[in-house]
């Protein structure tokens, strides 16, 4: 899995995910795991099965809530949990692909449903050192 | 929150007066230990709403007011189209029309003695909970626009229920002027097949007793009696309402620029009710409406087919099913003439008092039912609509306990095997296909609903009717 640095944060009724990365697209694909982490342990998805996602919005806070929610999509649809995530951006411009497998319940332990990416707390940045952080708060 | 902050005009009733951009006061109803305990996000939540174009009388919070999108979550805001008022989707929320309905069993506690737990069993196995469960149905294009426009009157043309249970039901189970063409094909493909499932969170299907009666008149109206045993089922628009929140969510922020609205903050996105992106929203949210009462609806049916097994002679009846995220218009006395205003609810219950025009016939004289969910392994309130609620908040008020503490702190504090077996010694039968769900759903991590259903009633904003206690709790 290709997971960068992620952790969840505290959010009362809901859960805030956050990552850095030295690079924009890594730092997508953290969060991507960040989310999954939210319903199970990313290391225990199998890479089944790879779904393409295409989203594009007109700044990085709108393009993460975007993916965020493109993630959440199709894992509802598909009833699938996803581990590995490879993002090209270009411009405002998101191309990516998605690892992951059917949920099965009795290894994965679903922990919670993601309903959607919200606003609150959304930050995308690249700090002085050339480091990115992103933060996004999700409703469960 | 430092109450010095706030004009305290009594035990129950907190000001803040409009400063800055402020249209209106904002007014937060909760005693003094429930408004210190709230997180400082609420006064800046409240204060924000209060700032939106044709708000009418104050932006409210209930006493479970926290931290939500935009809207605190708790939050009562109504607005006059007529005067460029606006509709907010994070006023609604994602989960559009989550809600609570209460059956009533006519069994006593004392009947369902020695079975509990295989009547917990039999009941995980019936109704699909939990994330990747999937509904006994799924609905194709021309299915799923006949339930997003018929609501629970669908499902129980379908089979799923009675035409008695819909006048127990909010807008008698089937919001008008629903258009499923503005709901987009994301949203019907999310929902394909859940249709009929719990979902997961804090949803939940309880069997629960009455062990306390506050007010006898009114429980016997309600069919509540101490000793006897009723189900409550806590859901609402599973995947559709989430996809539909995540869509407008998006097309509000980015309009409202256009619109002229200045957002303080990005989350309260919102855009004029008379507006086109108003009106699609308005359509789509109360298609969204339908679902969840659809959704709520098929799962008493299969409560009843679970029921039947262990006493063939159980009808169920429904009580009345209530919605806590939803945007409505109703008609409000504002300074002393009727209004027609566009109410949001975003985890607030409805709460008419008695002769409202809406109310079914049973309940004319009283008020309408007002179900608050406690958390799991503790108590759950009936309360019953006032004739003061209408001044107080637009015939609104509190929809549960509120969490006390972060899912992640929950999580590093509890044990859901250990909570379970726990709850098992206080003869709560838990049945959950996440131990790490249970967890974060710990009964501490809940403020105290007792504490919280009182600030309601001292306010005026509802009055206690009944307590109830879990029996066996169902949880995604």
């Amino acid at each position: 899995m290709d997971a960068r640095n992620w952790e969840h944060f505290e959010h009362e009724a809901d859960i805030g995910l956050a990552a850095t990365s030295d690079s924009r697209e890594r730092l997508f694909e953290a969060m991507g795991a960040a989310l999954s982490a939210v319903i199970t342990d990313p290391a225990i998805v199998r890479p089944r099965q790879r779904v393409r996602i295409r989203c594009s919005a007109p700044d990085n806070a709108l393009l993460m809530v975007d993916w965020i929610n493109a993630l959440i999509y199709e894992m509802a649809t598909r009833g699938m949990i996803f581990g590995r995530f490879a993002v090209t951006i270009e411009d405002s411009r998101l191309s990516a692909k998605a690892w992951g497998e059917a949920v099965d319940v009795g290894r994965h332990h679903p922990a919670a449903e993601v309903k959607g990416a919200t606003y609150t707390a959304l930050r995308v940045s690249r700090q002085d050192d050339g480091e990115w952080l992103a933060q996004c708060v999700i409703d469960v | 929150m430092d109450i010095n902050r706030f004009e305290r005009r009594d035990a129950f009733e907190w000001h803040i007066p409009p400063s800055g951009n402020m249209r209106v006061p904002a007014v937060i109803y909760a005693d003094e230990a429930l408004i210190s305990a709230m997180d400082d996000k609420v006064y800046e939540q409240v204060t924000n709403v209060a700032t939106l174009p044709g708000i009418v009388k104050a932006s409210y919070a209930m006493p479970d007011a926290h931290w939500g999108y935009g809207f605190p979550i708790g939050g009562v805001a109504a607005f006059d189209a007529n005067q460029g008022g606006v509709i907010s989707a994070g006023g609604v929320g994602f989960d559009i029309s989550c809600g609570v309905r209460t059956l009533l069993t006519g069994l006593t506690h004392a009947q369902l003695e020695g079975h509990e737990s295989h009547l917990a069993d039999v009941l995980y196995r019936h109704i699909p909970v939990g994330l990747g469960s999937k509904g006994e149905i799924a609905l194709n294009p021309r299915e799923m626009d006949a339930m997003l426009g018929g609501g629970a009157r669908w499902a129980v043309a379908g089979g799923y229920g009675t035409p008695a249970d819909l006048e127990r039901i909010e807008e008698q189970g089937a919001m008008a002027d629903a258009r499923p063409d503005y709901v987009s094909e994301r949203a019907k493909t999310r929902q394909k097949q859940e249709m009929g499932t719990l979902g997961s969170g804090n949803h939940y299907l309880e069997v629960q007793q009455v062990v306390e009666v506050f007010d006898a008149h009114v429980a016997d109206v309600f069919g509540l009696h101490r000793g006897e045993v009723v189900v409550s089922i806590h859901c609402g628009s599973r995947g559709l309402g989430h996809q539909l929140g995540t869509e407008f969510l998006r097309d509000m922020a980015a309009a409202a620029p256009e619109q002229g609205i200045v957002l303080p903050d990005r989350e309260l996105a919102c855009v004029r009710i008379e507006s086109e992106l108003g009106k699609r929203y308005l359509g789509a949210m109360r298609a969204a409406i339908n679902c969840a009462f659809a959704n709520r609806q098929i799962i008493t049916h299969l409560v009843r087919e679970a029921f039947v097994r262990f006493f063939p002679e159980a009808r169920l009846e429904l009580l009345y099913d209530v919605s806590h995220n939803t945007c409505k218009r109703e008609d409000h006395r504002v300074e002393g003439h009727m209004q027609s205003l566009f109410v949001h609810r975003k985890g607030a219950t409805r709460a008419f008092g008695p002769g409202h025009a809406d109310l079914p016939d049973t309940f004319s004289a009283i008020g309408q039912p007002v179900l608050i969910g406690g958390s799991m392994g503790t108590s759950s309130y009936i309360l019953v609509g006032t004739s003061e609620s209408e001044a107080r908040a637009f015939s609104s008020a509190c929809h549960g306990a509120g969490r006390a503490m972060s899912r992640h702190a929950a999580r590093r504090r509890w044990r859901g095997r250990q909570l379970v077996d726990e709850l098992a010694e206080r003869h709560i039968q838990i049945r959950s296909p996440s131990s790490r769900g249970v967890a974060e759903e710990a009964p501490g991590a809940y403020k105290d609903v007792r504490a919280v259903v009182e600030s309601a009633e001292r306010a005026g904003l509802a009055r206690r009717v009944a307590r109830l206690e879990p029996i066996v709790c169902v949880k995604g």
